[in-house]
């Protein structure tokens, strides 16, 4: 109610409509975001862990979830976005010691955890469905 | 509680008196170094957690008590459990002080997830007690 007009026009970080969008403000919203997921995932932990140890029978319906083809995708978004959270995470510890901030550098280490990232996903997926990718279609 | 927040909008202060003087809250480093630290731990045990599920996948119940039941594995898991949870919080208030400006709304979303994940913890470091004791 007491809002003066000064108040309400003043712009607020991250100001987005002036920036055109780059890799290291994307790696940064992407770092972000993957972090607001696996947030999400804590309560797929939680579940599990007191499955575990409710009993056998709670604890196979988690494992039915898990395998269902809405849990796997989810389990696979979980794991690119844990391999993502960590890569750039790791790149931020990086930045704190006060290295590759040339505008080279930003960059290419922002396309390098991307690659990371994805590499790893698809190795730990790989392992899973190893016997249906060697064995073929079954 | 309009009144206890001296940061609410209102009132004929302009918003630079109302922020003057408060200085701040002596808790940022605290903040910023346990978010790093609890960093690390994720990496570390969240790797081995990767691990340790995708070489047991088609693990029976009974083998996966046994697992949980070994000391280092039970232990490993309350530590990632720590971890994790507190690190979810600190960084998920990083984004809400950062996106929300309401601060009624802030307040409770802050409040909350704290008090949830709390108690999510709780029940997650319980679980593997009851199955490693």
């Amino acid at each position: 109610m007491t809002d003066t007009s000064i108040q309400k026009e003043r712009p607020l970080s991250p100001h987005l409509q002036v920036y055109k969008p780059q890799i290291t403000s994307i790696s940064s919203i992407l770092h972000r975001m993957a972090g607001v997921f696996l947030t999400f995932g804590l309560f797929l932990v939680t579940w599990g862990m007191v499955a575990l140890a409710d009993g056998r029978e709670s604890f196979e319906y988690f494992i039915e979830f898990c395998q269902s083809t809405f849990g796997q995708i989810l389990l696979i978004g979980w794991s690119a976005a844990f391999y993502y959270h960590m890569s750039t995470g790791i790149r931020h510890f990086v930045l704190d010691s006060g290295f590759l901030f040339e505008k080279k550098a930003a960059s290419v280490s922002g396309f390098v955890v991307i690659a990371i990232a994805a590499i790893l996903t698809a190795l730990t997926w790989a392992y899973v469905y190893k016997d249906m990718l060697i064995g073929g279609a079954v | 509680m309009s009144s206890l927040l001296k940061w609410n909008k209102g009132g004929l202060k302009s918003p630079m008196s109302r922020a003057n003087g408060l200085g701040s809250a002596k808790t940022g480093l605290d903040h910023w170094l346990m978010q790093r630290m609890t960093a690390v731990v994720n990496l570390v045990l969240g790797l081995w957690l990767i691990y340790s599920l995708v070489f047991n996948v088609g693990a029976t119940y009974t083998e996966v008590l046994a697992f949980v039941g070994e000391p280092l594995h039970a232990i490993f898991l309350i530590l990632f459990v720590m971890s994790t949870f507190y690190h979810s919080v600190l960084g998920m208030q990083v984004i809400v002080e950062d996106y929300v400006h309401d601060e009624g709304f802030k307040i409770f979303k802050l409040l909350g997830q704290r008090i949830l994940f709390f108690g999510m913890a709780i029940a997650c470091i319980f679980s593997i007690l009851q199955v490693a004791l």
